[in-house]
């Protein structure tokens, strides 16, 4: 573990509302929308986190805002590991698509649409991956009834 | 001369009247339902329809040590026209169902159906958006074997259950009552 990295990365990004904190052994980031695609390409950039790991989300019922988007990226020269959130609102539940900085990101974002009804600004291709058309609401949102089905072939009897 | 009655009977006009009489056109049904089952009953050819982890208990109970080929169930065929078991092993999802619908709809007449483990039964521990709540909501399912995953007793067991049914039935060649 490259703490000494971690340690430069933290102190390069404490500024400009962000929150780094060490959780884990890896460096956690609390940080405004706006600023998420800079910061990206700064750890990409500057620090060398080639691999884009995940995108997924958090629902907080009854929080404002209430989900957080979740990144994950990780360096292969360095074998360190760090965590991006940002929380968005129900109603304008919109970040920034990281497609142009790293391809994989458009399969991973088209996943977190289908569950969480995340837009991502930039990333021309949302069709349901996982899901199918014409699948209503989100499913791992909590509050998706568990039972809800919505089959596509008619039930016998 | 009982096959010779049931014959002319058969050729003629009514098939009812002499039937009442002997019982012989009775007789030769059952004897024939009863040879047609045997031979059915031994040259089950399964369409393995595999989607989830089950399929390595099916790939057990199908190789040797087990081997279904003691019941004339070894053979899988790969296309739903040649073959008369449709083995549905592991979880459908309901963007699944459509396609083993369909499978279903293009095997030939006659043809079972297996459940094969618990999530193709009921669903299993998938109680969710995802998961179908067991195939016999879409397709008519003939034997179901219950296991996370089963174990190759269960599905043994489960073929001979199929086979005395298949044995048991009736088996029109021509039309509904022959």
């Amino acid at each position: 573990m490259n703490q000494e990295l971690l340690e430069r990365v933290r102190t390069r990004l404490v500024s400009e509302g962000r929150e780094p904190e060490f959780a884990h052994g890896l460096l956690a980031l609390s940080l405004p929308r706006p600023a998420l695609l800079d910061t990206v390409r700064l750890l990409k950039g500057e620090f060398g986190f080639d691999l884009f790991l995940d995108v997924t989300a958090v629902d907080w019922p009854g929080r404002d805002p209430r989900f957080d988007v979740v990144f994950h990226f990780y360096s292969t020269r360095d074998h360190v590991r760090v965590r991006l959130k940002t929380a968005v609102p129900e109603n304008d539940p919109v970040v920034d698509s990281l497609v142009p900085l790293f391809g994989s990101a458009a399969f991973m974002e088209r996943e977190c649409h289908d569950m969480y009804g995340i837009e991502f600004r930039g990333n021309a291709d949302l069709r349901p991956i996982l899901l199918y058309e014409g699948f209503q609401g989100h499913p791992l949102r909590k509050d998706y009834p568990k039972e809800r089905e919505q089959p596509l072939v008619r039930y016998r009897k | 001369m009982m096959v010779f009655a049931a014959l002319r009977l058969g050729n003629g006009d009514g098939m009812n009247q002499g039937d009442q009489k002997t019982g012989a056109f009775e007789y030769l049904t059952t004897r024939k339902d009863e040879l047609i089952g045997w031979a059915r009953k031994f040259s089950i050819f399964p369409y393995p329809f595999v989607t989830a982890c089950c399929a390595m208990e099916f790939m057990s109970v199908s190789s040797t040590l087990y081997d279904t080929d003691r019941f004339g169930a070894a053979l899988p065929r790969f296309s739903p026209r040649q073959s008369d078991l449709l083995m549905v092993v592991g979880t459908i999802t309901h963007k699944q169902a459509p396609i083993l619908k369909k499978v279903y709809e293009q095997m030939c007449e006659p043809k079972w159906v297996m459940a094969f483990g618990v999530c193709a039964t009921s669903g299993g521990f998938y109680q969710n958006y995802a998961a179908l709540q067991g195939i016999d909501k879409i397709i008519p399912v003939d034997v179901y074997i219950p296991g996370c995953p089963p174990r190759p007793e269960s599905v043994i067991d489960g073929i001979m259950q199929l086979q005395d049914r298949i044995a048991g039935s009736k088996h029109p060649i021509i039309n509904e009552t022959f």
